[in-house]
């Protein structure tokens, strides 16, 4: 191990700025321009670290884009297998029904690698699958001829950059150049995905972040004289969490509340059903693999989002968050570069425990793609 | 749906996260950003929908009911911010 690298609190965050050290910084700047831009989040140290050549790779985990987002923002390859690939042993849980573990490298064949030394059953993880892992870098063929591609209209924003509606016109173009069968294909509960997630992830992690209660590890408010043990808890927690943990904890502790757990929390549950039938329907149709762009828009400026509303923030996830939701494999590979000059990436969304066939498609994307550029060094 | 301040201060409690009367105002506001975006989940047809409970097929794993680990109290106590006696150490639970 080389060292440890930054991440949002909790992997909490989507620009690395809820980080309890402070921010990472993206090795990427806009072209003649100083202004120092977001690696993304939660995993922006490590998306930093392989884009600025520190490492050939480090680790991340993806809850609902962790890994991808930050790699699209920094021109890496980013890799979440299906849910129960990677034993999670070791990681603080954030939404247990999300998290996964992944690789960020330099190249699909690098993830390929990394995953298959990371990826396997683990006693400690009883979610981890007891699957056999194959070789994926042997799976690397480039040949996706007669692999079909499917485009999800409901993927298209009104408010998407023309950049990334090219870019991704772009991938399917290489994609059909290189032998597979491009098919227009609908995933029609794609809208509540976000508005899913930001039930079911806080609920998770009000639960799991129960334990930070000060008696057993970690911060302990220096208390009043008289004060109790709920005075405690409540000082502890005040202080020890940062702003966005918090904001969540009390969003989940919400919707599990009485009176609102039906209307919030199996709601949500029961629409993440539909999100994870939506894709199983598609692919029962043949479809082998799903391209999306992996994010709204190309990294922008540390700060620019602080005065934005939370929601605004939590959009930067709306193409993630869906596979994170159906426990599929997905991976971002970058593409092509803005009028800025920052990366961009295209997402693969695989079927589920296929991660060679996926990480194949994903290097034949790659490898037409071509993309070669590396941020100027100021560092 | 709307959170007013005193709902915002019910949540905090639940959650045991001392908010500052000054700072429920905004928090109040935060819930309703965020529960207004939520809300779109109302707008789903759910009807005879199971909600998920696993999102994959695996059965859980069991092992057998034996100890694979422990007596290392001492270790685990190292972690604590106040343990005496072999104790984790808290204020007074009970007046």
């Amino acid at each position: 191990m080389l060292g440890k690298l930054n991440m949002d609190e909790f992997a909490m965050g989507s620009t690395n700025e809820s980080s309890v050290y402070g921010n990472a910084v993206n090795p990427w700047r806009r072209q003649g321009d100083d202004t120092p831009l977001t690696p993304g989040g939660s995993s922006g140290g490590s998306a930093a670290a392989v884009a600025a050549g520190l490492c050939l790779g480090a680790t991340g985990t993806d809850t609902g884009g962790s890994i991808r987002q930050p790699a699209a923002f920094t021109g890496i390859t980013g890799f979440k297998p299906t849910y129960g690939r990677c034993s999670r042993w070791g990681i603080i849980a954030f939404a247990s029904s999300l998290d996964q573990a992944g690789p960020m490298t330099r190249t699909v064949r690098d993830a390929a690698i990394m995953a298959s030394a990371m990826c396997g059953h683990d006693p400690k993880d009883s979610t981890s699958a007891d699957l056999a892992v194959p070789d994926f870098e042997a799976m690397l063929t480039g040949d996706i001829r007669g692999k079909v591609i499917g485009i999800p209209h409901e993927y298209r924003m009104d408010s998407m950059p023309d950049e990334i509606e090219a870019l991704w016109a772009r991938g399917r173009e290489m994609l059909a150049d290189a032998g597979a069968e491009i098919r227009d294909i609908s995933l029609p509960h794609t809208k509540y995905a976000l508005p899913a997630y930001y039930v079911i992830a806080p609920a998770e992690a009000s639960s799991n972040l129960a334990r930070y209660d000060g008696v057993r590890y970690g911060h302990r408010a220096r208390l009043e004289a008289g004060d109790g043990i709920t005075e405690m808890y409540e000082k502890t927690r005040a202080e020890g969490f940062g702003a966005e943990v918090k904001r969540r904890v009390m969003i989940g502790t919400y919707v599990l509340s009485a009176g609102f757990y039906d209307a919030y929390y199996n709601r949500a549950r029961k629409v993440r059903t539909l999100i994870k039938r939506d894709f199983e329907e598609v692919f029962a149709t043949g479809i082998d693999a799903i391209l999306t762009p992996a994010t709204p828009s190309a990294a922008f400026a540390l700060g620019e989002m602080t005065q934005a509303d939370p929601v605004a923030m939590y959009l930067n996830d709306v193409f993630t968050v869906t596979v994170n939701l159906a426990g599929l494999p997905g991976i971002s590979v970058p593409a092509g570069l803005d009028a800025q000059g920052l990366p961009l990436g295209l997402q693969l969304i695989g079927r589920p425990r296929e991660e060679g066939d996926l990480l194949n498609t994903a290097h034949a994307l790659e490898t037409a793609a071509g993309f070669v550029a590396k941020p100027a060094k100021w560092w | 749906m709307s959170i007013d301040t005193e709902t915002a201060a019910r949540v905090a409690k639940l959650a045991r996260i001392r908010v500052e009367d000054a700072d429920l105002p905004a928090l109040a506001q935060e819930f309703n950003t965020i529960l207004g975006f939520i809300e779109q989940l109302r707008e789903a047809d759910v009807e005879g929908v199971e909600p998920m409970v696993s999102v994959t097929p695996m059965r859980l794993k069991r092992r057998d009911d034996t100890v694979t680990d422990g007596n290392m109290a001492d270790r685990i106590l190292a972690n604590a911010p106040d343990a005496r006696e072999g104790f984790f150490a808290v204020p007074k639970v009970m007046e």
